[in-house]
């Protein structure tokens, strides 16, 4: 079974804990106007096969060991890929490697299956609110919804990565329905808030796409950290 | 016993020479943190701060001072000191500090040229008599060296021989002088002497005069200390004294020799045991500890070679490698690390990061947790550390051995390495498909090979000629080599430090190789895309165009990496076929220190895409921009090299990351890099340089070098103040991989 892989870190540090191998997987159906990695919209040709990249994992087992460091699929939308992202984790849980999976959420389904093998899933929840969602990404929340629910039963444990745009995210109206919309999610162990920032604008610029936010300022990390703060006061206040 | 031995437990080293055994009937581990550690003394900072003024002084006008009445050796110069009353350890190379000494031995024409460049002149009585009277190493080798030699050193295909100044690497083990004091091993020495009888063929003789040398240099040793006071006759009495019997054996070292590199061995678990004996008696405390090594280090920090501007361009700087290795296990997997590991390394806080000494830390995955950290954190805040894995090396040189100038290992006072710097193999690839004529200068240096003449370079043709060319390269690397070193054994012995050596001692033939990551890629792009020679009338390829994408080395890609493995191994065969002089056992580094730089500026456009005169990657390191995988992949290509195979003599790595890479607080800075080494060398990879800094802060540096005297950098194997490179070896470093992400 082979994989449209777009491109492979072997040192990622921010992708779950310890050092990451992150396997970026290539497709996605959503076009969130944030995108950083629009040249992973599209499925391309298959390109890896599964004994190649897990021959690949495996070689960096010894930076694993110190921190519980390990895989992340991320993309792109790596639920799209679901066969062989199944098959991948069976082969990668056998030899004891720590799996995370970086996703929005929004796949062809088997959810509960993939989620039987993951160690720890890194969501997006994009945005809370429906029809913000819709603006934000092109697709409807209910699929995302969908995914929460088997997440839910699934009991593995959840880090909630919000990337916070200007004029988008910085109000208290998102910090609210945020800290609300989260209830809904069981056995969240860490929320991030990623500053929106312009990186990946030479991407657009290359691939001659539109960028929708060309005209939207980087988010200031210290603002960031201010909502950020001012965000887990509100989600205490409503868990409680 | 004897008196000075008291409290220390006995054992084969109260018999016979065996300081390792030593160190291990007596250190004490220490798995704590630095907590305990302490500040400079008063005595200490006005000492640093008298220093200081004379750095700066010394980097604007490059040299500070030269002795030009006098000549190199162990007891040539009046005593120095930086201030006498303040001076815990005393002892200088001559009667000032940083100035520096003219040693004629290795070649007369280096003296001129390096009194020339800083407006020096000979004391006339001085260089009339050496110039009438006394040969020079250079003047040795160039009568015996042969015609092709001459050729391939000319056009840069071997390069840096130590053949007109002083091979360096080899560490006395210092640490004698200290533990049983200089008439003892004198002693010791005349027995040897006495015994080494039988046929008088040219080896015994050889011996005999260099065991009479070392007793000669061994009392040389003796008066130098009491010209400063010190009876260095019976062994040291108690802590200050171990430290300053050991630098005065070394300070001997410095002051007969301008090796290239000038290691200081391990004396950290040796020191520490004598300063837990006098912290027990409550004689000292960790404060007059500190002030001791802190002293200690400053000494280390002010020697001194005489070279020329094209020597620091080649080097970069004014390098000396006074290299310290520290930490490490035994051979029952106990941690050496003791609190004088941390005192060490603690220099780096209470003075400020320097490039010297040369901190080596040995790696062991059963390295106490805490030190672990420490490392890192000091990593970190100095860029002064250098890493190599203990795991490897100690099944090969034993739990007493040292690095000298990066990466080559010895057994303390056992082991001693010819220097033999590195062969371009890059240069030789083309080579092979040139005929042997080089391309830059058009001149033929290596006769009996044929030009390629195939429009597209078929991978076959090309690594049967290559592997051909090697084996020829190597016989005649091998020819330089010997004749280098029986003149310098003639010519320029190192009596003084090879005094402190077991008169049988194991000599390593250390040669090097330079571009093997070009090499890798080249043989890559030659097998997996379509590479068309670009040549000129002669036929000599000057170019290439390559169509189609291939395997790089630096992205833990097996293709590719396998091509690296086999041409070092192929290389090291053949170099092993060749009889070394005074029977050497042939080992292999893959280390170019800066001068990668210097290397590609004379190498033509290669088969992988790398132009003309375009900088090599330093070391073992994948070329820069070429590892897309991110840094583990490009760590993992690197560990693949066979150290205990093929490359005994170390394979350099250097690592750069910005900080905020590394993680967005201290402590997961700390931990990440903590996981990065312990991944590495538990993969068998051997040395890893670490900078941790931010490219902007390096091209402000390159703009406003006042902005940052002290700012230091690690480049191969060993760390560098940034403000003396030159600025193409600045830019270089600059464009060189960051590991950062988005």
């Amino acid at each position: 079974m082979q994989a449209s892989v777009n491109s492979i870190e072997t040192f990622g540090l921010v992708d779950g804990p310890g050092i990451r191998t992150v396997i970026f997987l290539n497709g996605c159906k959503l076009r969130c106007k944030y995108c950083h990695n629009p040249e992973m919209w599209n499925m391309n040709t298959l390109n890896s096969t599964i004994d190649e990249l897990v021959t690949k994992i495996l070689r960096n087992k010894p930076y694993f060991k110190r921190g519980s460091g390990g895989v992340t699929f991320s993309g792109g939308e790596p639920l799209l890929q679901m066969d062989f992202l199944l098959e991948i984790c069976k082969r990668l849980k056998a030899e004891g490697i720590h799996i995370a999976l970086d996703t929005a959420g929004v796949g062809l389904g088997k959810y509960d299956e993939i989620l039987s093998l993951v160690d720890l899933v890194l969501f997006d929840i994009k945005h809370p609110n429906k029809e913000e969602y819709k603006k934000l990404t092109g697709m409807d929340i209910s699929q995302s919804e969908k995914f929460i629910e088997s997440l839910n039963r699934s009991g593995k444990p959840v880090w909630i990565r919000q990337v916070i745009v200007p004029g988008i995210m910085d109000n208290e109206e998102y910090l609210q329905e945020l800290a609300t919309y989260l209830l809904k999610i069981k056995n969240i162990t860490k929320i991030e808030f990623l500053p929106f920032h312009h990186l990946g604008f030479i991407k657009y610029a290359k691939l001659k796409l539109d960028n929708p936010l060309k005209d939207t300022q980087e988010m200031n990390p210290k603002k960031c950290q201010e909502l950020y703060e001012k965000f887990i006061e509100l989600y205490q206040a409503n868990k409680k | 016993m004897k008196e000075e031995w008291k409290k220390f437990k006995g054992g084969l080293w109260t018999e016979e020479i065996d300081v390792s055994d030593f160190i291990k009937k007596n250190y004490q581990a220490y798995n704590g943190d630095e907590s305990f550690l302490e500040k400079t003394t008063k005595k200490t900072d006005k000492i640093w701060q008298t220093c200081t003024e004379l750095l700066k002084e010394e980097l604007k006008i490059k040299v500070l001072d030269i002795d030009v009445d006098h000549l190199s050796g162990i007891n040539a110069f009046k005593p120095g000191y930086i201030c006498k009353e303040d001076d815990v350890i005393v002892g200088l190379q001559t009667d000032k500090p940083l100035k520096r000494i003219v040693n004629p031995y290795g070649g007369i024409r280096m003296v001129y040229k390096e009194l020339e460049a800083y407006g020096y002149k000979l004391n006339p009585e001085v260089d009339k008599y050496f110039n009438e009277f006394r040969k020079t190493h250079n003047e040795g080798v160039f009568d015996a060296y042969t015609a092709e030699i001459k050729k391939a050193r000319h056009a840069g295909l071997l390069t840096g021989l130590p053949d007109a100044y002083g091979r360096g690497r080899i560490i006395g083990d210092y640490r004698r002088v200290a533990l049983y004091g200089i008439d003892y091993l004198i002693e010791q020495k005349q027995k040897d002497l006495a015994n080494l009888l039988g046929p008088m063929d040219r080896e015994l003789i050889q011996l005999r005069e260099d065991v009479s040398m070392q007793i000669k240099a061994l009392n040389e040793i003796k008066k130098m200390a009491s010209s400063y006071g010190f009876d260095i006759s019976k062994p040291a009495k108690n802590s200050k004294e171990a430290v300053q019997w050991t630098y005065f054996a070394y300070l001997a070292a410095v002051k007969e020799n301008n090796g290239a590199a000038m290691s200081l061995g391990r004396v950290d678990a040796f020191f520490d045991i004598y300063f837990e004996r006098d912290l027990k008696e409550g004689t000292i405390t960790e404060s007059e500890i500190q002030e001791i090594i802190d002293q200690f280090i400053i000494k280390l920090r002010l020697v001194r070679h005489l070279r020329t501007p094209e020597y620091d361009e080649l080097f970069s700087g004014d390098p000396t490698w006074v290299t310290a290795s520290i930490g490490g296990i035994t051979k029952d997997k106990k941690s050496m690390v003791t609190k004088t590991t941390y005192r060490l390394l603690h220099t780096l806080t209470n003075l400020d990061p320097s490039p010297e000494p040369n901190m080596t830390v040995l790696w062991s995955e059963y390295l106490p947790e805490n030190f672990k950290k420490y490392c890192a954190k000091m990593s970190i805040a100095t860029d002064a550390i250098q890493y190599e894995n203990d795991d490897i090396m100690r099944p090969l040189y034993g739990d007493d051995y040292a690095i000298a100038c990066c990466v080559s290992a010895m057994r303390e006072g056992r082991d001693m390495q010819f220097f033999g710097a590195r062969c371009n193999l890059a240069k030789a690839l083309l080579y092979s498909i040139n005929g042997g004529v080089d391309e830059i200068t058009n001149n033929l240096v290596i006769a009996g090979f044929k030009k390629n003449t195939d429009e597209i370079l078929d991978y076959e043709t090309v690594k049967t000629n290559y592997f051909k060319m090697l084996a020829k390269v190597a016989e005649v690397y091998s020819s330089a080599m010997n004749i280098i070193h029986y003149m310098h054994d003639k010519y320029a012995y190192e009596s003084g430090q090879m005094a402190l050596h077991d008169t049988h001692v194991r000599r390593l033939m250390a040669y090097g190789i330079a571009g093997l990551s070009v090499v890798a890629d080249s043989l890559s792009a030659i097998k997996y895309a379509k590479v068309r020679p670009i040549r000129n009338e002669e036929g000599i390829a000057l170019d290439f165009e390559i169509e189609g994408d291939f395997p790089k080395y630096g992205n833990d890609d097996d293709r590719v990496d396998d091509l690296a493995k086999e041409v070092t191994r192929i290389f090291y065969e053949e170099l092993a076929k060749h009889k070394c002089y005074r029977d050497a056992k042939p080992t292999l580094s893959i280390l170019t220190i800066t001068s990668n730089v210097v290397y590609g500026s004379k190498t033509g456009s290669t088969p992988d895409g790398r132009k003309k005169g375009v900088a090599f990657a330093p070391g073992a390191n994948p070329m820069r921009g070429r590892d897309e995988s991110g840094a583990i992949a490009s760590l993992n290509s690197v560990a693949k090299l066979d150290y205990a195979k093929y490359c005994r003599d170390g394979i350099s790595n250097t690592f750069s990351i910005i900080p905020s890479a590394l993680g967005p607080t201290k402590n997961e800075q700390v931990e990440n890099l903590v996981r990065l080494l312990e991944g590495y060398f538990s993969s068998g990879a051997h040395h890893l340089n670490v900078n941790v800094l931010n490219r902007e802060t390096l091209i402000d540096a390159m703009k406003n070098p006042d902005k940052y005297p002290l700012l230091t950098i690690r480049v191969s194997g060993y760390a560098v103040r940034f403000n003396r490179l030159t600025r193409k070896q600045q830019e270089e470093v600059i464009a060189r991989t960051f590991h950062e992400r988005i």
